[in-house]
């Protein structure tokens, strides 16, 4: 199935899961937080957060600003 | 003012002591080493950040900015930098607050135009009921209007910032007495935020009776940004015991220094 994944279409295998896909990414254990569809998903529901068709993922972390 | 009295010249932002009265940004600095470098030359105890989409297969090995600047050692406030409304800015702080693992502290923003990056002050005051209603502990970037400062503080912002100058233009404190007028009303904390340029105009904002100074470009796009660090926090400083030791009236004629009686000439 397809989702858009920080913008970009992106196709993972159906019923991925927040936590599959984090570890799919390599980010496991990074500080990163993430909403699904402008909804918080928080780190401790990844493992049960199924994702679908047309999701819109963000996928975000710190960077210097002012 | 002695050394010790100095030091217990702390100020308070939501229930935490602070020392320094200089905050700095994090952006724009040649590389994380330097970025590292100026922030431990300023002194600052809260440091800003942003938050954007994680790089996905790209430098993933690039050190991550909470690596180097770590929350056990510096107050962490992320900021809602680029938000235009209040939706972005409100998912940002949530975003960020789950990023820092429940941390509370934001720093608001919402801006008007590319151009000015003046404050939405509609949007700014919408998006702050919001965040306070939801729990977070709000600093708030507004411009320097007096009245809508109080109304920032009125909705529960633990600390009010009105602008000095346009985000990164370094032109300074354009309107001294509307800063003094925000500082004579509030209750909670003022730090001034955006528009500073040189360690005289941070003086300047702390001798008008500010908390503090908030700052990022002045400091990075110095020609050498550790030094002007060093040269932010000693400005910070010098104007804050200007302000505590109360400034001599100034007076449009001569008052001799040397005693006018015994001369012999």
């Amino acid at each position: 199935m397809q989702i858009q994944l920080n913008g970009t279409p992106t196709t993972v295998p159906d019923a991925t899961r927040m936590s599959g896909l984090i570890e799919h990414l390599g980010l496991t254990d990074r500080r990163l937080a993430v909403e699904v569809n402008r909804e918080l998903v928080p780190r401790s529901r990844f493992a049960e957060h199924e994702l679908k068709a047309g999701d819109a993922v963000e996928i975000i972390h710190a960077v210097g600003g002012g | 003012m002695t050394a010790s009295t100095t030091s217990s010249d702390n100020f308070t932002i939501a229930g935490r002591d602070y020392h320094s009265r200089l905050l700095v940004g994090t952006g724009k600095y040649k590389d994380m080493d330097e970025t590292v470098r100026a922030i431990e030359a300023s002194g600052a105890e809260i440091v800003t950040i942003a938050v954007r989409r994680t790089n996905i297969g790209q430098n993933a090995d690039e050190p991550n900015i909470l690596e180097v600047l770590t929350p056990d050692r510096y107050t962490i406030l992320p900021n809602t930098a680029g938000c235009y409304d209040v939706d972005s800015a409100v998912r940002t702080c949530r975003l960020a607050r789950e990023l820092l693992d429940g941390h509370k502290l934001v720093k608001l923003e919402v801006l008007g135009d590319q151009k000015t990056l003046f404050p939405d002050v509609l949007q700014t005051v919408e998006a702050a009921k919001i965040l306070v209603a939801d729990g977070f502990d709000v600093m708030v970037y507004t411009n320097d209007d007096p009245i809508v400062a109080k109304q920032l503080e009125e909705i529960g912002c633990c600390v009010v910032m009105p602008l000095a100058a346009p985000i990164g233009s370094g032109l300074g404190i354009r309107n001294r007495l509307n800063i003094l007028t925000i500082v004579e009303n509030a209750k909670v904390p003022i730090l001034v935020d955006a528009g500073v340029g040189t360690a005289s105009d941070a003086a300047v904002a702390m001798e008008l009776g500010c908390d503090g100074v908030l700052m990022n470009t002045a400091i990075a796009a110095a020609k050498d940004p550790v030094l002007m660090a060093s040269a932010m926090r000693k400005g910070i400083e010098a104007g804050r015991e200007a302000f505590l030791a109360g400034r001599m009236p100034a007076k449009r004629f001569a008052s001799a220094s040397s005693p006018i009686e015994g001369t012999f000439f």
